[in-house]
């Protein structure tokens, strides 16, 4: 049992390493209880990026992927975050509701991977959704098979990172298989739910003309699929890595030319899909 | 006679004509005619227009006094004749091309002394400037005429001598003009010096019946000494040949008619506030109707505000290196109120709002004159808009609450330097800068000694004794010190105004009140963030002392792991502490009777002077090292308000005003953050944010929107930018700690444009 800890202070850019040293694998994934507690890294006020109007995004931690690029390594592990009621986050959220209602706005839960601790996350949803506020979640959607409809009914958004279309890369980029993420795709297309896409380009892994077709052919198609967001890679998390001690493998990685943002804007365009 | 004053009735409605009449007509009520004349404008601002030939041709010969300036320093100084409204014969720029007239001395940049203040603060400043004293103005004011400063300091007791020594109580008024005092300047716009002495006369009357007590006196002589400036006004006037003596009768004689007055107003007095108040909305109303004539056209409209503009970009006090250090960047704080609403719901935005803001545009922006709009939510859509785009563009501009300050003050309040409101002609505050809260805080752990010096400042008491704080140990301490302070603060306050008054008397600026107006006592306080994160620190945490060989603490250990709450990130454990700690320091100083009866008011604001407070007081046991900067104002300490600026700015938001009725100051620097958002758009979200903070009961915003061009300059000289903060895609990050690769790759991410 970890020390029940406070969600305070700092901002997502803070490393934080070891916290909560007691905490269950994220791979034995403790999310079947009430949800009354887990792990969060951190959270901020005042995003514009993401999702509509201004947000408030609670970064959790747990996650199964490693991207090599991943800037938050200190969000993978569930002993990395500090335990936390949910009714705490809810009562944090409860001071902001009143000024993201006033803008638009609402919650987002990312992470790491908001799907690794569902019990949790449902609960916290549940009471955004009861504020008023729009709720959204940003997934890999890896775990998307262990969510049920009734999780999905308390979303107003999914925030979905497709990391690529070829599951070698797939596999070559987040050492796990491309294929629930896909599924999971589908599923929310079939029942009319709100996506974003989000796709994180890095040149030298994922800038394969065929890599960035598979995934455009294969959103263009979904009706429910309102954007499709490039996100260009930046080296902002690298110092993580090293503070960590991992292995990074982008050191020399460049961050993509305004030519080749242009290409890929052009081959989701000509797909047919809303992109920015 | 008969045909004099007959004259004088045909001048006054040829002045008039084409206004609405009203109770402005019988008494002195600038209010009244604002209200029944005004042209609301709910348009945006596409009628604006550039400069005109002459507006350039001046602002040209003023560029290289600029220049000049900032290489030098103080370009020159008449230290011979102390400044009054005749002290100086007229000055010009560019005579020819001048439309709006009047220096402050004969020369441009030429500033003035202003002995009655305090003689050494003169002597400081010119020595520091490069300039020789005068033997015959030392010898006057030592020999045979007494200052303010030599006032107070006959009245000051050891005691707070000691507390401006150890910096616990410092920036007193009690050595150079206390400032923050509004002449109605627009009355000599709309009714011409005869008619104000005349009014004069009459208020004089109504008291000559009434036994002597010493306020009566006091009045008495006053009203003397104001009906005297107006005379003297007009005589300064007629050296630019303008005829003040009636009222304006056109949109140039009205800008130039309240310009003089202000003139003569920074002549008299070097107050460390000089506002204007809150012209642009009168004076449109003059606009309107030369518009309406055929009079004026667009061009030449813009033309009065850049000109107007122009005079008050130049105003210059000789000040000591002391004073630098505590307000950087040579203020004066012209500030000028545009926007607000009407008590009857209508706007009082005009066109003329948008002129005034459009000087920035047109002349480059600066930070003087201090524009300061009056945001409210009924504000039109579009004027909100044009001034989030000079935010952009400028960084210029302040935003307070009308909503929040019209139910105290009315529609026609004026900003005293940069958040004290004042009824205007109505109001008045004796300024009284502010104490160090924290080390207030400090002395109470210590038993009343300095943490610093060693030395017993406050009265002797029992200092924490055991090894770690404890909350209501601490807390009830700091609580008898607070009523010390408090107690010395206002003490102090009442010797320092009891003197202004008496050898250092505004007699213009009164002549532009009332008699009888409602008199404030402007306390303030500096480094409550600082205390609140500190009280929050003992309370959630467990604070270990450090002890010197002296026996006092002098540091202070955080030996619990769990994270203390820190102001700014909307949390109520700590936010509830600050704003406690406002409203039970004002009631401390509600229980000492002022000077005057005036009423107590409180501001927490620090202006730049949160960098001298830090510089002078030890570790705080928040983890704030010894010599650290305070937050400014109310602002949480830099970089505890870790979650975005919504939290931070609604923890503030929840500081209370009615405790703090003096302002409350909140910065906050943004740079335009990544978002699929059009600009318009963006400008609309903005918008809104300001309601919601406003909303929420913000009192003041200070808006830096951080450009590309900041950017730049930070990547090429980081020194300057220590503390610049940048968003990206949810990233805060400390800009010049960024690699240079990073930095580039930041702004072209930022200021990637709407993908
Ligand atoms: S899914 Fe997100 S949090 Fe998990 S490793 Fe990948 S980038 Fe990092």
């Amino acid at each position: 049992m970890s020390h029940l800890g406070i969600l305070e202070p700092g901002s997502r850019h803070d490393l934080r390493v070891g916290i909560s040293p007691d905490a269950p694998d994220e791979g034995q994934l403790p999310d079947e209880g009430e949800g009354a507690f887990g792990y969060a890294h951190s959270y901020e006020t005042a995003s514009r990026y993401d999702g509509p109007g201004l947000r408030v995004v609670l970064f959790l931690s747990g996650c199964l992927l490693r991207c090599s690029y991943c800037h938050n390594p200190d969000t993978w592990h569930l002993k990395d975050g500090t335990y936390i009621s949910a009714q705490q986050v809810i009562d944090r959220l409860a001071g902001f509701a009143p000024a993201l209602r006033a803008l638009n706005g609402g919650l987002t839960i990312s992470g790491g991977e908001p799907m690794v601790q569902l019990a949790f996350t449902r609960r916290i949803l549940a009471a955004a959704k009861q504020m008023g506020l729009h709720a959204a979640i940003e997934t890999s959607g890896y775990l998307g098979d262990r969510v049920d409809d009734k999780y999905l009914e308390n979303l107003d958004l999914v925030l979905l990172d497709i990391k690529s279309s070829d599951p070698q890369t797939y596999r070559a980029v987040t050492g796990r298989d491309l294929d629930p993420t896909l599924r999971f795709a589908e599923r929310l297309a079939a029942m009319g739910k709100p996506v974003w896409v989000r796709f994180t380009l890095v040149p030298g892994f994922t800038d394969d003309p065929a890599n960035v077709e598979g995934i455009a052919r294969f959103v263009a198609p979904m009706k429910n699929v309102e954007w499709v967001e490039v996100q260009p890679f930046h080296q902002l998390g690298a110092f993580k890595w090293k503070a960590m001690k991992l292995e990074y493998k982008h050191v020399d990685t460049p961050t993509p030319t305004p030519d080749l943002i242009e290409r890929v804007f052009e081959q989701f365009q000509n797909a047919g899909c809303n992109v920015r | 006679m008969e045909g004099s004053v007959g004259l004088k009735e045909r001048q006054q409605k040829d002045c008039w004509r084409d206004f609405k009449a009203g109770d402005w007509r019988r008494a002195i009520d600038v209010r009244d005619f604002i209200i029944r004349n005004v042209s609301p404008y709910s348009g945006d601002e596409s009628f604006l227009v550039g400069s005109t030939a002459r507006t350039k041709a001046v602002w040209a010969k003023l560029q290289p006094y600029f220049e000049a300036e900032r290489k030098k320093g103080v370009l020159d100084v008449d230290a011979k004749s102390p400044s009054n409204l005749l002290a100086h014969d007229a000055g010009y720029i560019d005579r020819d091309n001048e439309v709006i007239v009047g220096l402050q001395t004969d020369q441009p940049f030429k500033r003035a002394i202003f002995p009655y203040g305090g003689l050494r603060m003169v002597e400081t400043g010119l020595k520091a400037a490069g300039f020789e004293p005068d033997p015959l103005v030392h010898e006057a004011f030592t020999k045979y005429r007494k200052s303010h400063n030599d006032g107070v300091f006959d009245a000051y007791t050891p005691e707070i001598m000691k507390c401006r020594k150890a910096a616990i109580i410092t920036g007193l008024p009690d050595a150079y003009g206390r400032g923050r005092i509004i002449g109605d300047y627009r009355r000599v716009a709309l009714y011409g010096i005869d008619r104000l002495c005349e009014a004069k006369r009459a208020e004089r009357a109504q008291i000559d019946d009434m036994w002597p007590t010493d306020e009566i006196i006091r009045s008495r002589e006053e009203l003397a000494e104001q009906m005297r400036a107006l005379d003297d006004l007009a005589e300064m006037a007629k050296r630019y040949d303008c005829d003040i003596a009636r009222p304006a009768a056109n949109a140039q004689e009205a800008v130039q008619w309240t310009y003089l007055a202000y003139l003569g107003a920074i002549k008299e007095a070097n107050g460390a506030a000089m506002s204007i108040g809150r012209v642009s909305s009168f004076l449109d109303i003059y606009i309107e109707r030369d518009l309406r004539e055929g009079a004026l056209d667009e061009a030449g409209a813009q033309e009065l505000w850049d000109q107007l503009v122009q005079k008050l970009r130049i105003v210059r006090f000789l000040r000591t290196p002391d004073y630098d250090a505590l307000f950087s960047g040579d203020p004066y704080w012209a500030t000028e109120c545009v926007g607000g609403m009407g008590l009857n719901g209508d706007t009082l935005v005009t066109r003329s709002s948008y002129r005034m803001l459009h000087t920035l545009t047109n002349l480059g922006p600066a930070p003087e004159p201090n524009m300061t709009v009056l945001w409210s939510k009924s504000l039109p859509e579009s004027f909100k808009h044009y001034c989030i785009r000079v935010s952009r563009e400028t960084s210029s501009l302040q935003y307070e609450n009308d909503d929040l300050m019209r139910p105290f003050w009315g529609d026609d309040y004026g900003i005293a330097c940069c958040v004290s409101a004042m009824r205007l002609g109505k109001q008045m505050q004796f300024f009284g800068a502010r104490v160090n809260l924290a080390k207030a805080l400090l002395y109470a752990i210590n038993g009343g000694r300095d943490e610093v010096s060693g030395e017993q400042v406050a009265p002797p008491a029992l200092p924490v004794n055991g090894e770690y704080l404890d909350y209501d140990d601490v807390v009830a301490k700091f609580d008898a010190t607070m009523e010390w302070l408090a107690r010395t603060y206002v003490h102090a306050m009442n010797c320092i105004h009891y003197m202004h008054d008496k050898y250092f008397y505004e007699r213009l600026e009164f002549a532009l009140h009332d008699r009888d107006m409602l008199r404030t006592m402007a306390f303030g306080i500096a480094g409550l963030s600082v205390v609140a994160d500190s009280l929050a620190a003992i309370k959630y945490g467990k604070i270990r002392i450090v002890r010197d060989d002296r026996g006092l603490a002098v540091d202070y250990v955080n030996e619990s792991e769990a994270p203390v709450p820190q102001f700014g990130n909307n949390d109520d454990r700590v936010d509830s502490i600050a704003a406690g700690l406002v409203t039970s320091f004002m009631n401390m100083l509600r229980k000492h009777p002022t000077y005057r009866n005036a009423v107590h008011t409180q501001s927490v604001l620090t202006i730049t002077s949160n960098v001298v407070y830090g510089k002078a007081t030890g570790n705080t046991p928040d983890g704030r090292r010894k010599g650290e900067p305070f937050g400014p104002g109310a602002n949480p300490m830099h970089g505890r308000d870790s979650h975005g600026w919504l939290a931070s700015c609604l923890s503030v938001a929840k500081l209370p005003y009615r405790d703090s009725q003096d302002g409350i100051s909140y910065t906050v620097s943004v740079a335009p953050q990544k978002a699929h958002l059009s600009d318009a758009e963006l400008i609309s979200e903005a918008a809104k944010a300001f309601d919601m903070y406003f909303g929420a009961g913000g009192f003041h915003m200070n808006l830096n929107v951080i450009d590309k061009e900041t950017l730049e300059d930070a990547m090429a000289n980081p020194d300057k930018y220590p503390q610049l903060t940048i968003r990206v895609s949810g990233y805060a990050v400390n800009f010049i700690r960024l690699t240079r690769e990073q930095q580039q790759d930041v702004i072209s991410r930022t200021f990637h444009g709407q993908v």
